[in-house]
Order: C-alpha cells, then structure tokens, then sequence
C-alpha cells in the first residue's frame, strides 16, 4: 500500500489574533487531483504555503511525498512543484533563463536541463516566445511559463495557487486541458481555486473552506447532491407548443418555470428518470424540442446551500458572471 | 508524448550554498543587463555628482592642508555611493519577495540563505561598477592616488568591507517593508543626512560645534578620513578633532564589525519571520 500523495492533519496558522487556517485536514491519494475551493480569504493560499514550506504551521503536521512538511523541509521541497500566485516567474529573464535558473538551483544535470528546457518550452507553446523577457508575455503565456517551471524537476506533486485567475476564459480552458495531461501521466495536483467551475471540471475530490474551516468535502457529484434537487430543461422548438408542453410537465414536476422569450421550461425533478419520462411525453404529443437536458445544481447553489452566501468573488479580475447568469436563469 | 514527469525523474543534487548563491548573483546581473537603467544611480549620478560638487561647491570649499577640493572630494563620494548600497539591497530583496520570487526560490531544496548571499554579492557589485565609474571621472578631471599600491588596495578594501556591513542594514529594512516605494522613501531619508553630516564633502571645522561633533563622530567620517590618507587626499586629522579620526583606518574596520554584529542578527530574524509566514 502507498501513503497519500498529500496529508494534511488538523493544520492551524495563526497570523497574532487572527487565525488564517483553523484545523483543516485532507488526503490526496496518488495520481488524484484535490481541488481547495473557496472565496477570497478562506484560508486556501496559506494551506498551500504550508503544504509546501513557505509557511510553517501554527499546529497540525502534513506530509508531502510522505515527508513531513517541517521535519523534512528539504525533502518535500525535492518532490513536488509549486506554481500559481504563491510563487512567481522573474520578469526581467526569459522563459529559458527562467526555466534554467531554477534547473540549475535543483542541480539538474546540465544536459537534462537543456533538453528539458526544449520538451518544456515546446509542451507550453512559447517556443516563438522563448528568448524574450517574461515581462513582454500575455497573462496566459505567462501562466504557461509558471508552470513550466514549477515542473522543470518532474515533481510527482503539483501545488497550483489559483492556476487561472485573471485568465480570459479562452487561456483558462487550454491550461485545464495541460493540467489534464499532466494528471493522466500519474502526476498528483493540489489547486485551490475560487471558480467553482475550475473545481469542477478538474477535481476527482473538494474540500470547500470557509474563513479558515473545511465545510464540505467530497466529489463534485456528492457535493452537487447536498444543495438539493436537479431540474430538467428542455428548449422547444416551436414558440406556440409552449402553453401544452408546460401542461405535460406540470404532471411530472411540482414546480415549472417558463421562459417564453427563450422557449425554455425548467421544472424541478427527481433525476435521470423523470427526463426520460418528460421526453417521452413530448415525443408522444408529437412536440418538437430543440434540447432536453437534467441540470444539476452548480457549485454555486453547493457555496450558497453550505455558507448561506454566495461565494465572494472580490479580487478576482475578469471573473465571469456565472452566478449572474445562474440568477437570471432561475429567476 | 511519454511521460517525461513520472516514469523518470532526473536526479535532483541541489547545489552548495555558494553554488546557489552563484546561481542567483548570475540572474541578479541578468537584471542589470535587461535594465541598463537600474545602474543610472551608480554610473551617469556618480558622475554628474562628482562634476557637480567638484566645479559648483569645489570653489568655496577649502579642505584643510594643501588638497585640492578634487582630491578632497573623490574618497568622500565613493563612500557615499557605498553606503547606499544598503538602499539597494533593500529594494532587490524588498522586490523579490514582493513579487514572490523568493517564495520560488524557498521553494526549492537550496540553502535559504543563498537568496541573501546572492542578492549581497550582486549588490556589492553594483556598487562597485559606480566606484569604477567615479575613479575613472576622478582620474580624468585630476584627482590621483598618491600612496603604494598596497594602501590603495586597502583603501578600497576598508569601503567594501563596509559595503558588507551596510548590505546587512539593506536585508532588514527590506525584510520589514512592504514595498520598494517604501524602502526607496527610508532609505533615502536615512541615508543623505547620514552621508552629509560628516567630512564627506566639507571639512567639519566650518560646522557649529555640536554638529562637527557628531559629524566627527559618524562611521561614515572614519572612512572617509581613512581612505583620504591612505590615497594621499588629505593630511592627518588634527590632534582636536575626534579620536576616532586620529585611527580611522582602525576605525573603519571596527565600524564595520560593530554594524555587521548588530544588524546581521536583526536582518537574519526580520527575514526569518518574513520567510515563515
């Protein structure tokens, strides 16, 4: 049997009165992606810190690698990678004098940090981009760049500190697809994130924290079930089979909400049955539907079921008003 | 692709302290090369300030003995520009932390005081490169080194050696500042009135007394009067002056001792609490 990739047992990090991280604990098993959710000031940066020796733990112990993250600082460091807003790239050197800065602080062999540099700049599409200071870079290459560097040592473990914020959504999804890789090649992440979204799409397992506390663990699916009850919603494709269609639903769900302009009824239902059930109905009124769809709660309904506020997205530039449109939708 | 990242890791041999921090002087100076400008203060101000001193106050100023103000002048400003050294260590390593380069560097299995090592070499550097630039000025509007070799060499010695102690200075109040405008404001604060109320640029004998006594008694006068003798820009301290600058050459170096014992231990624990966060 091997140890987790990551353990965190009862961490606390006090700062004088105020208390950052409040007794959080969690396993990330190997080859598993860990998403740390919350908004601002939750406690996600410092948990990082901790988990990767910038920052020593008020109480609690966590291990990394199976090394213990004070004891055996140096050993921890040797396995695992950190990139995101906890640690950054120099903008005044150029990619390569980025990425072999810190191959040789690692004391890489000279020829693997060469042809590592090459397979790591080509991975991150900034080949074009590879001699020119870091500071002419766009956001996204920079990101790229960041964690590039944080895998110049091939860490088995991968800390990332809000991999995408402030990325356009474009930048974002093409870091998720690399982060993908990564996973499938057997690396193990740990990313906080404040996008539910991100969270979503690429933890097998979430820890949501709030002012320091975990208040929720679990897969996106069990946490997605806690905020209660999904909906089906089918866009018709004529305006005027509206008025029937709502009646045909409104025997198979209690609550119905019609949105005329977009043709689109939502009703609260049970799960995969109660769609089939509705798509038969259509089918056999011989009503024409453009899409029929089960919508389960984002986790956005899961931060506003758990905290009874919304999560609090302050900071975060260029963050899309999903809990805007989610509002709307509902509405 | 095959997996590069799981299948084989490379071997990891993170280098000695002193490799590390080579490491680091090595991308410090990649800066200095990226942003000629970052030198301005060290190499075009050295040099406007020589020229000013030297031709707008050189006139008015008359340094005790038979010294011209040229000579006069040249050990005073090379040490000012030493002593601010300080303020440019403070502002790198205020920089690196800022921007979470040293959170990268802490990050990797490399001695943690390597970062400080590096960023105190490539200071010293720095400086240095401006007292090249003032020696050259110096030479060419007339001033001379005028002693052996050996005296000249432990001249310019007693300033590095002071430049180390006053790197110590920059490491703490980088370490507790939050910003590089805020060190930039300090130390500049600090620093003038500190290089200016000494014989750095006139002879204290003009000064009111209480103010000669102090400027008799700053570090920076020590040095200055030490490095005045030993390149033969000045004559000997009157036997009324203050002890100090009778042994100033022993005073530069107890100086320098003194603010290196007391301020390696206050820059180690402001960066240490700094780092620990």
């Amino acid at each position: 049997m091997t140890s987790p990739a990551v353990e965190a047992i009862d961490l606390v990090k006090r700062f004088g009165e105020n208390t950052a991280v409040d007794g959080v604990s969690f396993v990330v098993p190997e080859g598993t992606v860990l998403g740390l959710l919350g908004p601002n000031g939750a406690g996600k940066t410092t948990t990082t810190r901790m988990l990767t020796t910038l920052s020593v733990p008020t109480s609690g112990t966590a291990r990394v690698a199976g090394h213990d993250v004070v004891k055996e600082a140096d050993a921890v460091r040797r396995s695992m990678g950190l990139a995101g807003q906890a640690a950054t790239v120099d903008e005044l050197l150029t990619a390569r004098e980025n990425l072999k800065l810190i191959g040789r602080l690692y004391g890489l062999p000279k020829t693997y940090v060469r042809s590592s540099i090459g397979e790591l700049l080509e991975r991150f599409d900034l080949v074009q981009a590879a001699d020119r200071p870091v500071k002419t870079y766009s956001g996204g290459m920079r990101r790229r760049l960041d964690l590039a560097v944080s895998l110049m040592a091939a860490p088995p473990v991968l800390f990332l500190d809000e991999p995408t914020t402030g990325l356009d959504p474009r930048s974002r999804t093409e870091l998720w697809e690399v982060l993908r890789e990564l996973v499938r090649e057997g690396t193990t992440l740990v990313l906080t994130t404040q996008y539910l979204e991100e969270a979503d799409h690429l933890a097998d397992d979430i820890i949501v924290i709030d002012k320091g506390r975990v208040i929720a663990a679990g897969t996106p699916t069990q946490l997605k079930d806690q905020a209660g009850a999904a909906s089906v919603v089918v866009t018709l494709t004529h305006a005027a089979d509206l008025e029937r269609a709502e009646g045909l639903v409104r025997d198979h769900s209690p609550e119905v909400h019609v949105d005329v302009t977009a043709r689109r009824i939502t009703a609260q239902a049970d799960g995969l049955g109660d769609m089939s059930r509705i798509g038969a109905a259509f089918q056999e009124a011989g009503i024409e539907v453009d899409d029929l769809g089960l919508k389960r709660p984002s986790l956005d309904d899961v931060f506003l079921h758990l905290t009874g506020h919304r999560a609090d997205h302050d900071g975060a530039e260029g963050e899309p008003s999903e809990t805007d449109e989610l509002e709307e939708a509902l509405r | 692709m095959t997996s590069m990242l799981t299948a084989q890791r490379p071997p990891i041999n993170p280098p000695s302290m002193l490799r590390a921090s080579a490491t680091i002087v090595w991308r410090n100076l990649i800066h200095i090369k990226r942003m000629p400008e970052m030198l301005l203060d060290v190499t075009v101000q050295s040099v406007m300030f020589v020229l000013l001193f030297a031709y707008v106050f050189g006139g008015s100023i008359n340094p005790p003995g038979d010294v011209s103000y040229k000579e006069f002048l040249l050990p005073g400003i090379m040490v000012q520009t030493m002593i601010f050294t300080s303020a440019i260590a403070a502002m790198g390593l205020t920089n690196d932390l800022q921007k979470g380069i040293v959170d990268r560097l802490k990050s990797l299995p490399i001695s943690r005081s390597s970062v400080l090592v590096g960023r105190s070499i490539s200071s010293l550097i720095h400086s240095s490169i401006g007292i090249a630039v003032m020696a050259v000025t110096g030479l060419l509007i007339g001033w001379r080194v005028r002693e052996s070799v050996g005296e000249t060499v432990l001249g310019f010695g007693l300033i590095l050696l002071f430049g180390f102690a006053m790197i110590w200075l920059g490491i703490y109040v980088g370490s507790l500042m939050r910003t590089v405008e805020a060190v930039q404001g300090f130390m500049f604060t600090v620093m003038f009135p500190l290089t200016f109320v000494a014989n750095t640029f006139a002879p204290t004998e003009q000064m009111p007394s209480w103010l000669a006594a102090v400027a008799e008694w700053n570090p920076v006068s020590a040095l200055t009067q030490a490095c005045r003798e030993l390149w033969g820009n000045g004559v000997t301290a009157p036997s009324d002056a203050a002890w100090q600058l009778q042994h100033p050459v022993l005073m530069s170096v107890a100086w320098s001792l003194l603010l290196t014992a007391i301020f390696a231990p206050l820059a180690l624990g402001a960066y240490r609490r700094r780092s620990r966060d």
